[in-house]
């Protein structure tokens, strides 16, 4: 029985040396928000398939966490869709893309357009009801997103005013996907996320008059944008170097602006 | 004897970890202010979970509501009128609903209950009353085996006695039997409390975790352990201490509700 076990040992000992051994193999991990997630999934899956002796590893974990990755060497890059704050200056840093940030509805909401100054009223909690910016007579479901996560410091930083906040009676959720679900299955809510996510199951709503298109976020006249972010711990080399200049490549580019991005 | 005090000192980890982790916040804050504060704004330096506490006791009690009566008479049925193919099927059955996971739980509550109460009743769907159901349905296992074993472990004599007196089998089971086996069903609804106030993935899915105080059943609110499963990702610094912290008033509360179902347990 022992030397069963012994034997055992010895193979999966074997096996593990095996799979360390493998010579031009590389690896790189990214991890961070999860409003990039999914672009980096598109761009890893092109990227491996052009240089197959590299593997990309994608985790989510949000912003704060991904940039915490990056620092302490955990991950080799970081993502985030925030910009830095300032002791988070000393890093490495490359803007991959925009994102713009949609205030989506539920597609049955006769809602299309709100001004600037409803949309910070409906997200402090003084308005509460669709009627009050002329919708039907219902209570508005507010969806945020939790503290921290990437895509609410940029909604709070791009459309609330100093000293306003969204109201803690707003529904949390921990993820871009779950809000769309939401709002895709609740008629009287509101929500935002990443432009480049909205799909036909939400609907997004003009401000002041102004579509939210990338061609709009592109010329300036929709304001709602924020920068997507890969962070290093020290100016990338090797296999990180080569995934970073496929993405900021023409190729790579045009891969982020088919699926919604802003380049 | 080693592994078994692995098993121990796993637990001792555990417990110095998020208290290291977590003093220094309650510390700072102050106790009372972390836990009678009404608002949670890590962003702004604000700690309190009030609305938190409030909300881990609305779904807890929602929970018992909807679980211990049918816990309880489904217990009833088992010991005393199921015949033997019966409940040789419902054992089992109950059994597997305890092994059915969280998550599960939760995108079914999402897809079903969620939907139901939005349209029947209104509100977000999202909501006290949601996570009620789903969590009442989480602890039958526990309240229902734990019932039905202190109900079958009842000296015959006690039954066959009542019987004699000439009660009827309800009376029978309503004042002598209850009664006889009530440390052993108390401590199955503690249990079943301290697993309600602890689950954490089915209800962030369902219960909207907003953090403010409830107004009604209809409304969301948010969880201790929802606060700390929703917002890991993200914390950094004093917002990561705050939600080891908000760790170790749940674990004290948990603490007692285990000891409490214990002390019941043993008395007798």
């Amino acid at each position: 029985m022992k030397f069963k076990l012994l034997g055992l040992l010895a193979i999966l000992t074997s096996l593990l040396t095996a799979c360390g051994g493998g010579g031009a193999y590389a690896r790189v991990i990214v991890a961070g928000s999860t409003s990039v997630q999914p672009y980096s999934e598109i761009l890893a899956e092109e990227f491996v398939f052009l240089n197959p002796e590299i593997t990309i590893d994608v985790q989510g974990g949000g912003s704060s966490s991904g940039i915490r990755a990056a620092s302490t060497g955990t991950s080799d890059i970081g993502m985030s869709s925030r910009a830095l704050n300032e002791d988070e200056m000393d890093y490495w840093v490359v803007e991959i893309a925009r994102d713009g940030l949609a205030i989506v509805v539920n597609p049955q909401n006769p809602i299309h357009e709100l001004s600037f100054e409803q949309l910070q009223h409906v997200f402090t909690g003084e308005i509460t009801n669709w009627g009050e910016v002329g919708g039907n007579d219902a209570r508005i479901h507010l969806i945020a997103r939790e503290e921290g996560s990437g895509t609410r410091g940029a909604f709070e930083e791009l459309v609330m005013a100093d000293g306003q906040f969204i109201t803690p009676r707003a529904i949390v959720q921990s993820s871009n996907g779950s809000v769309r679900q939401l709002v895709s299955s609740d008629p009287n809510s509101i929500g935002f996320l990443s432009l480049g996510l909205v799909d036909d199951t939400v609907r997004a709503l003009d401000l002041d008059g102004v579509a939210a298109t990338a061609e709009n976020v592109i010329s300036g006249t929709y304001n709602l944008f924020r920068p997507f972010l890969y962070i290093s711990r020290e100016a990338p080399e090797g296999a990180t170097a080569k995934f970073i200049d496929f993405i900021l490549s023409p190729y790579g580019k045009a891969i982020l602006a088919e699926e919604g991005l802003i380049p | 004897m080693a592994l078994a005090l692995s098993s121990i000192s796993a637990l001792a980890l555990i417990t110095i970890f998020i208290i290291i982790q977590g003093a220094p916040i309650i510390t700072e804050v102050g106790m009372f202010n972390f836990i009678f504060g009404m608002t949670w704004a890590p962003s702004q330096g604000e700690f309190g979970i009030f609305p938190m506490i409030v909300g881990s006791a609305a779904v807890t009690v929602g929970a018992v509501l909807v679980g211990v009566p049918i816990g309880i008479c489904c217990a009833i049925f088992l010991s005393e009128f199921a015949p033997v193919s019966v409940r040789n099927f419902f054992r089992p059955a109950i059994q597997l609903l305890a092994g059915i996971p969280s998550v599960v739980y939760g995108f079914w509550g999402l897809l079903f209950i969620v939907p139901f109460i939005r349209e029947h009743l209104g509100g977000p769907g999202l909501s006290i009353l949601a996570a009620s159901i789903i969590l009442g349905i989480m602890i039958l296992p526990t309240i229902i085996s734990i019932s039905e074993v202190s109900l079958l472990s009842l000296p015959r004599q006690y039954k066959e006695g009542a019987l004699a007196l000439g009660m009827t089998q309800w009376q029978a089971i309503r004042y002598v039997q209850l009664p006889a086996a009530k440390s052993g069903i108390v401590a199955a609804i503690v249990l079943g409390l301290g697993r309600a106030m602890g689950e954490t993935m089915a209800v962030i899915m369902i219960v909207g975790n907003s953090v403010a105080l409830p107004q009604s059943i209809l409304d969301p609110v948010r969880t201790l352990t929802t606060n700390i499963g929703i917002e890991m990702g993200y914390a950094a610094g004093e917002h990561r201490q705050a939600l080891f912290a908000t760790g170790i008033v749940l674990f004290i509360v948990i603490m007692i509700l285990n000891a409490t179902a214990q002390y019941i347990t043993r008395r007798k």
